[in-house]
Formats: structure tokens, sequence, C-alpha cells
């Protein structure tokens, strides 16, 4: 005899979600509040400083709406395979994903909805292979995005990239809050376009009461490398973020 | 192959709705097929056997049955509601796969046929969904 009828289902992706990433073992999204901070480019050298290191690393470019990270990377038609889902190419020792590898050139206007379904088919769909650190690059803002990686995957630890501009650190202050709000792990503050020693940053991170990571050089080099991994590699940036504190972020955990 | 981790997602959500409704054997599971995300309906049906573990005792007896929907849009713009074939999603492999393994990226191909806006909603047919789980206690 039928006892229970259930119609109101939740949504069928979001079981699988932990299933596909049970063999990442850091999550780390990069993320900062304004756009043009940098986030891209800190995602991106980040990665590569990673596989440099020998650490199994992955990108998701889950700025949806403007994907940069295979412009950065150089990664122009790499596409994943099929096969029980979507396997990620591995590219300059990086598992890499984003819509840029469908969409191509062609702009993908989205509504927030929109937005959401995106980020949790992605999330749903990418078998991950073994994987020491995810970065995850994160749009601008504290939107669908922000909202939905805190729902969906709430171990991801949270690099916040800042300028030493109070307009900049305004933004961190409310990103900073909102991290707070919704309980996620912070891993700390990078700055980043640094230009001299004003320590506002540093300060900042004290006053917010997370770690500070370090400063990345405003590089004026980093235009010409865009695109070359071994020319990126060699950039202020590279070596800034080699320096970031092992004790604070580059320890296996 | 994807609709294998599709598969896997349905029989996944189908157990864990069983079990926050109390239900310890299905016997019925209704699955929605989205037109918009062209979905291989005998691929399908292969791999949510395949995936089906008999040996839990939930799904023993559990009978499958899947419904399709038309994909329909609307215009924000204009309101004109179209269907995917006036939608022309060009068949051609990037198009038609992405759309595939992300419906949403139809954003990126389709246009409203009458006043060719990109801001259009998907009214139905997006993906796959579970519409009911029945059984007994």
């Amino acid at each position: 005899m039928i006892s229970h009828i259930t119609n109101r289902l939740s949504d069928l992706r979001l079981a699988g979600i932990e299933r596909r990433l049970r063999q990442v073992r850091r999550i780390v999204a990069v993320t900062g509040g304004k756009g043009g901070i940098g986030k891209s480019s800190i995602a991106s050298v980040l990665a590569l400083v990673m596989a440099e290191r020998g650490w199994r690393t992955g990108l998701l470019d889950l700025d949806v709406t403007a994907p940069t990270d295979h412009v950065i990377l150089g990664l122009d038609g790499c596409r994943p395979t099929e096969e029980f889902g979507l396997q990620p190419p591995e590219v300059h020792g990086i598992q890499f994903m984003s819509v840029s590898q469908f969409t191509g050139e062609h702009p993908a206007p989205l509504r927030g909805a929109d937005v959401t379904n995106v980020i949790i088919e992605l999330l749903a769909v990418t078998c991950w292979r073994e994987l020491d650190m995810l970065v995850i690059d994160m749009p601008p803002g504290l939107g669908d995005a922000s909202l939905d990686m805190a729902r969906l995957l709430p171990r991801a630890e949270y690099l916040v990239v800042a300028g030493a501009s109070r307009i900049v650190l305004e933004t961190v202050r409310r990103t900073l809050g909102l991290l707070a709000e919704l309980r996620v792990p912070i891993a700390g503050i990078l700055e980043n376009m640094a230009q001299e020693q004003s320590g506002a940053v540093e300060h900042a991170a004290r006053q917010f009461g997370v770690p500070f990571l370090g400063a990345v050089p405003f590089d004026l080099h980093l235009e010409d490398a865009t695109g070359d991994v071994v020319r990126l590699s060699r950039t202020a940036v590279a070596q800034a973020l080699r320096r970031v504190r092992e004790d604070l972020f580059f320890k296996q955990r | 192959m994807h609709e294998f981790a599709l598969a896997q997602a349905v029989i996944d959500a189908a157990l864990q709705a069983a079990e926050q409704a109390g239900i310890r054997h299905i016997s019925k599971i209704v699955v929605g097929i989205g037109e918009l995300q062209q979905i291989e309906r005998e691929s399908f049906e292969f791999a949510l056997r395949e995936v089906m573990p008999r040996s839990e005792p939930a799904l023993a007896q559990a009978e499958l049955f899947i419904e399709t929907e038309a994909a329909s849009f609307r215009c924000r713009l204009c309101e004109h509601g179209f269907d995917l074939a006036t939608a022309r999603l060009s068949h051609a492999d990037d198009e038609a796969e992405a759309v595939h393994f992300i419906p949403e990226l139809a954003h990126a191909f389709v246009r409203c046929p009458r006043c060719q806006s990109p801001d259009f909603e998907v009214v139905a047919g997006r993906g796959v969904t579970l519409q009911s789980v029945e059984g007994d206690s």
C-alpha cells in the first residue's frame, strides 16, 4: 500500500556536489569585493605557483559572465572530456574548468537565478581528480556566487584580495563581514598592486582580525606576460606569491 | 556518459527524499527530462538502470517513469513566447554540447526570434528533475 508520496523535492544536483569534490583536500576561493582588484590574476598565478611546488592543483573560474583565467594562462582552446560527467583538461599541471570552454567568445548574459544554476551545474558535473588545492576565482561583489559558494561548499577557505585604497578597504570590510556572518573560513588578506610600504592593508587585516598573507607589488610586466605561463612565472607577482607565508597558507592540511 | 552522472544524481536524490519522507520501500520514481538539455532518453534510461543499486533495500521494488517536458522561453523585453524549434539553437557540436552540460548557456547562443534580445527566461523544460517518489514505510 502506498503510504507516502513526496513531490516537493530538493534540487537533485546538490546531492552529487560533494561526491565530485571528495578527492579535493583544500578549496581556496579568491575573492575581494570590487572588480579590478586583480582577483583573476592572483587566482591564476597562484594556481601556477602551487603546481610548480608539486601540489596537485585545480583552477575553477567562477566568474561565469566574464571569465578571463583562460586568457591569463593562455588556455584558449582546451576542452573538457566527457566521462561520467566532465573531466577538466590538465594544462601546465593545472586541472582547469571555465564556462569559456563552452561559450568561446560569445557573451553569456545571465540573471541571478541563472548564475546560481550555472554554478550548481559546474560543481555537479565536473569530476575533479585528486587535488591538494582547488583555487576558485570568484566574481566581484557579494551576490549570488558568494552566497552559493557558502551554501554549496561551506569548507572553502577565502583568500581576500585587497589594495591600500580606502575605497577597496571599505568593500573588503563588507566582504569580511559577510564571510563572518556566513561562518566560512578565511585564509587571510593578500595585498595586491602594492606600490609603496603604506602598511594600510596589513593594518586593516589586524583590525579585522584575519591573517595578513603578504603584499604583491604592482608589476608593469604582468600585462606583457599575460597568456604566457613561462613569463608569468617570472613576474614579480609570481615571486611575491611564492613568498606567501608557509605557516599561514601553504601548509599541507 | 553525462547521462550516468545525471542518473546517479537522480538515485541519490530519490534515496534522500525517501529517507526524509519516511519511505522505506520505494515503489515509484518519476523523473522529468527537460527538452532544452537534450538528454538522450535511451542512454538515460540505460544509465538509470545501471546505477540503481538493487542491493539497496529501499530500491528493490522501485519502478522508474520518465516524463519529458517541452522547452519554452519568454522574452523579458517584448514578452514573446517561443519554443526550442524557433529558438534555433544550432546543432553545431559546440553549442549543443554546451547547453547539454549547462542549460543556462543557451543565453550565449539563443536570441528572441522576434526582437533578438538575449534577455529571455527559460519557462519550462530546462533539465532533469526528480518529480516524485512514492512508497511505503
